[in-house]
């Protein structure tokens, strides 16, 4: 080949070159267009932005749930390099193993991307932390809020958040992801998702390393995280508090009503828990402490315990045979001391009189009466089997809320107990049952349980002389339609105000005897009208039961109180109702109010004999 | 003639232009490359500023050779020769140590890397020895000679580390070609790179079955018409298997790992996208995100974030790509191929042979370097770590090839010598 072959040979092996890589970044840089997705994968991070939760006040605008920024320590893996362990775990207060663990951890899920190392330190140990952050490569933090409660009182009402359930997040809607945070129970749950708001987003550029090198787009493309909605509760935090502090070492429940509106006052239920506990890092370990009490903290006594209503149901049975004609106000029924119906002999817890009309039946809490009223009610009318004539019965009591949910803003309410005839026929069979069967009934035992809050709300109905708002803890929200309907249309009984009047007398008489007998409260102006009860229970000591509304005339507020296992009658529930009435309505309790109060608190059923280590410690 | 011989010519616009052109170009991409806000085009540490300084540098030394006779340069080049392989020697002695290898002496104010002045040295050198009249490449001991000239310094440089820069050396055979190689040993080179590149990507077993098939396939077709040919064909067959086996013996046991991992990411064994891979991977999505007209001056993310190593030199490309997009790699291409054919045309217009084979060694190293740098920016050849001639930061490197083009241009000016 001669000279001129071998230039064209170097022309051609040049052009050639130049051609091919031309065509090679045509295709990269013209053709494909997936480089440039790449390359913002590579750079641009879309970071959630954590709205703050709501805050909730109480009725009085006092701040109950507050927020409080915790610190998520985060890792890359792949920079972690040349740190001084010991010191990194003295600072966060964590041993050797958990930093290997939780490394080893992040390392699993990506060794590129951060992941969750430690997750909520408080701000104080951020502090120290942030001081060296800077010695440990591959750290970085990222502030999230957790809830904080000041009054660490009514934490059943307020429930608490935690992390989302994957199962939660497979089935509900795509605003979840993991990580987040959930209202889990109490109106957190209810109310999550005006407390929650609206998680924003916006695009950053990282280098290399994940370093932040400013917004993407100068911030056009971000969007603000929307703060939640503030709540306002019903509950008067400090009668929450003082009722809190009345249940002190006794299991049972306090509700208390404005029957004018159906706002709950106050939901105590004891034995109950700190809410701060079950909140930040300790959750976990706090939760399954108080999951594992044999005194069930966890539980709402309020709404999810069931309990024999005992003689505080005598008045709706009352109400229900004076709306049915089955007796008349003025009604005798001979007492005696005993009842004899069939073959069966029952007697009356006490001697008395008998009771020539309703109020003194009432206050006298006699079993007779009630047992003979509840027999004409059942078998008084002959057009009506017992069978239909229970049922009508039932109809009633469903219209006082019982039976069923009142539809209260907290999960988990329970439906209490009223047996319907089918239930009956199936115990004793079919027409094979009559008043004396389900006699019990008469005199709220048996077959019928109740929820401390339905006991409350059916004070509510009397105090109102027939009708009632369903009971709610948060101020209804304008905008949540069908919850502000529901809770401000009241809901109507059939029952004649004049016999409300009749058995609001008999109420009365028993408020002015505990007066005198049991000096629980005499202070003018209250005016308590109420009913005591014992409900008998298979599991040792009777509990106590006491239910009112006060004052009489103008009622402001209608109260249930059970202490459980206390024993018989009226002594220690009543003088609790009696000083949440005074403090709610008075704001103070009186001289003489001092002195019951003491007694009240010295009451403890849970274990006695603590009271002396309590003391020591 | 006597007249023509002392005549001399300006230097050549072209070359000139295009030369200028390519380190501003440098410039812009170094400062890209770096660019932090807050820095300013006048910071003196930095490194776009260094280079300008460097470019000062290599005008100041373009001044001297301008000054000095063409001439000089073969009278001396022996003796260039001689001390540009004693510096290499040298530096394995007394150089720093970076990353595993011995390439540059630390003078203290700046860093001098011999390897990049041995290629002015070894292009002299093969010129002397190319034209001398006793000499003829279709001779196997001259050519022997030849190739050694071109071997001793790559092996020096092989010895340094620095295997990189030692394979430019090589580009020099397309010299030997031009100046009379018998064109077959370039055939039979092409022919072997092209036999390694299926050795490394197929397995042996098959190529040895396909050997057979095709060797008996060839018997079988001559056997009527050329029946004596059928030993060769055989023969061939063997010494290709036998070169199969060579080569992946010599890639698992010659080759270090880093380095098997750049030709296994290019033949695309490895899909890994953490190490070897991952500097191409990058490098790709710099570039191919530039689009048609890129993303701006100084507006590059993927080079601006580190995502892409080695940025300022090895990788000066990706700024490029990124910021100019197409059109920008499209403008830089032309004036690698402008300048590229204009030395050819150039080494051409030459009377004398010495600036011939000069002018060819000249176009060879620069191509060699464009192949290389570029080729493997944009995924076409395995990664090795030479610069982009005029672009690249380092000023050894842009000192290296000024020397190069400037020595070029004075042979240029004095085009109607024709003894030297």
């Amino acid at each position: 080949m001669g000279d001129r072959g071998r230039i064209i040979f170097f022309q051609i092996l040049f052009g050639l070159v130049g051609l091919v890589y031309l065509g090679q970044l045509f295709a990269l840089q013209v053709i494909d267009d997936s480089f440039k997705e790449l390359a913002n994968d590579n750079v641009i991070r879309k970071l959630t932005t954590f709205p703050t939760r709501g805050l909730v006040y109480d009725r009085n605008k006092e701040l109950i749930v507050t927020n409080e920024p915790v610190y998520d320590i985060l890792v890359t893996p792949r920079l972690v390099k040349n740190i001084d362990t010991t010191k990194f775990c003295t600072l966060l207060d964590i041993d050797k193993e958990t930093f290997e663990k939780n490394l080893a951890k992040a390392t699993r899920y990506s060794r590129y991307r951060p992941s969750n190392f430690i997750k909520q330190i408080s701000k104080e140990q951020y502090a120290q932390f942030q001081e060296y952050l800077f010695q440990f490569k591959g750290f970085y933090p990222q502030v999230r809020t957790i809830r904080k409660y000041p009054f660490a009182n009514a934490s059943h009402v307020l429930g608490y958040i935690g992390e989302v359930s994957d199962r939660h997040i497979n089935k509900e809607d795509s605003y979840y992801q993991l990580g987040d945070y959930i209202g889990l129970t109490g109106i957190e749950k209810e109310y999550e998702l005006n407390l929650r708001g609206e998680k924003g987003f916006r695009y950053i550029m990282v280098d290399v390393h994940n370093r932040e090198q400013g917004e993407f787009d100068a911030g056009n493309r971000d969007q603000p995280s929307k703060a939640g909605r503030e709540i306002n509760l019903t509950l008067d935090i400090k009668l929450q508090q003082y009722g809190e502090q009345l249940m002190q070492n006794k299991k049972g429940s306090i509700v208390a009503i404005n029957p004018k509106n159906g706002e709950v006052l106050a939901m105590v239920s004891n034995p109950t828990y700190d809410p701060n506990l079950l909140n930040g890092r300790e959750r976990g370990n706090n939760f399954s402490i108080l999951s594992n009490d044999t005194l069930k903290p966890l539980f709402n006594r309020a709404i999810q315990a069931k309990y024999i209503p005992g003689s505080t149901f005598k008045p709706l049975v009352a109400l229900i045979a004076l709306q049915e004609g089955a007796i008349y106000a003025n009604k005798y029924f001979k007492c005696g001391g005993s009842y004899r119906m069939g073959n069966m002999v029952k007697r009356c817890s006490h001697d008395h009189k008998s009771a020539g009309n309703v109020p003194v039946a009432i206050k006298e809490s006699c079993n007779p009466y009630f047992w003979q009223t509840f027999r004409a009610l059942i078998e008084g009318n002959e057009n009506r089997s017992p069978d239909q004539a229970l049922q009508v019965f039932n109809n009633y009591l469903y219209q006082f809320g019982l039976g069923k949910q009142l539809g209260i803003d907290l999960p988990n309410e329970a439906i209490g107990n009223v047996h319907r005839p089918e239930q009956f026929d199936r115990t004793y069979g079919e027409g094979r049952w009559g008043a004396t069967t389900i006699i019990s009934l008469a005199i709220g035992q048996g077959e019928m349980e109740l929820t401390t809050l339905q006991m409350a709300n059916m004070m509510t109905i009397i105090a109102n002389r027939g009708y009632y708002y369903p009971p709610h803890l948060v101020r209804p929200i304008p905008s949540d339609t069908t919850k502000y309907q529901f809770y401000t249309s009241p809901n109507s009984v059939s029952v004649n105000k004049e016999h409300f009047e009749t058995v609001i007398k008999g109420l009365d008489k028993v408020g002015k005897r505990l007066v005198e007998i049991y000096k629980f409260t005499d202070i003018e102006g209250l005016d308590i009208a109420g009913k005591t009860g014992t409900a008998d229970n298979p599991h040792g000591e009777p509990h106590s039961l006491f239910s009112c509304f006060a004052p009489k005339d103008n009622p402001e507020i209608a109260v249930a109180v059970i202490v459980e296992n206390s024993g018989f009658g009226a002594r220690y529930a009543a003088p609790i109702a009696g000083l949440m009435i005074e403090q709610y309505l008075n704001k103070q309790i009186s001289e003489r109010g001092k002195w019951i109060e003491e007694k009240v608190l010295e009451m403890n059923f849970i274990n006695p004999k603590e009271e002396d280590e309590a003391a020591n410690e | 003639m006597n007249r023509n011989q002392t005549r001399k010519k300006s230097s050549d616009v072209v070359v000139v232009l295009t030369y200028i052109a390519l380190v501003f170009f440098g410039v812009i991409a170094i400062y890209a490359s770096v660019y932090a806000p807050g820095l300013t085009f006048f910071d003196v540490d930095s490194k776009h500023f260094r280079q300008v300084i460097w470019f000062g540098v290599c005008l100041f030394a373009g001044l001297i050779i301008m000054v000095l006779d063409g001439n000089f340069f073969s009278a001396l080049a022996y003796f260039i020769y001689a001390i540009s392989m004693l510096s290499l020697v040298l530096v394995i002695f007394f150089g720093q140590k970076v990353a595993g290898g011995v390439s540059w002496f630390n003078l203290g104010l700046f860093k001098l890397q011999p390897s990049e002045f041995a290629k002015f040295a070894t292009c002299l050198m093969l010129a002397k020895y190319i034209v001398r009249t006793d000499v003829n490449l279709k001779r196997f001991t001259d050519l022997a000679w030849a190739f050694g000239i071109i071997a001793l310094p790559a092996a020096l440089i092989v010895w340094q580390g620095d295997s990189g820069t030692a394979i430019v050396f090589f580009s020099l055979v397309l010299v030997l070609y031009r100046s009379g190689m018998p064109a077959w040993i370039l055939y039979l080179g092409i022919a072997l790179i092209f036999l390694s590149l299926i050795a490394l990507l197929f397995e042996n077993q098959y190529l040895l079955i396909a050997f057979g098939i095709l060797g008996a396939l060839l018997s079988l077709m001559n056997i009527r018409k050329n029946r004596r040919i059928i030993p060769y064909i055989i023969g061939g067959a063997i010494l290709f298997s036998v070169y199969v086996f060579m080569v992946n013996f010599a890639f698992e046991n010659v080759l270090k790992p880093h380095q098997q991992n750049r030709i296994n990411v290019l033949l695309g064994k490895i899909d890994d996208l953490k190490d070897a891979a991952y500097n191409v991977y990058q490098s790709k999505i710099a570039i191919g995100s530039g689009g048609f007209s890129g993303k701006g001056f100084l507006n590059g993310t993927q080079t601006k974030f580190d995502f892409v190593p080695e940025l300022s030199t090895d990788f000066i490309f990706c700024t490029v790509g990124e910021e100019f997009g197409f059109m920008g790699s499209f403008i830089l291409i032309v004036l690698y191929m402008v300048l590229l054919y204009r030395i050819v045309f150039i080494a051409e217009r030459q009377r004398s042979a010495f600036s011939n084979v000069f002018a060819y060694s000249v176009a060879s190293i620069i191509f060699c370097h464009f192949v290389i740098n570029m080729g493997m920016t944009i995924g076409l050849v395995p990664v090795i770590g030479i610069p982009l001639p005029f672009i690249s930061y380092g000023g050894s490197s842009l000192l290296g090839f000024s020397i190069l083009i400037f020595i070029l241009l004075k042979f240029d000016t004095e085009r109607y010598n024709i003894v030297r």
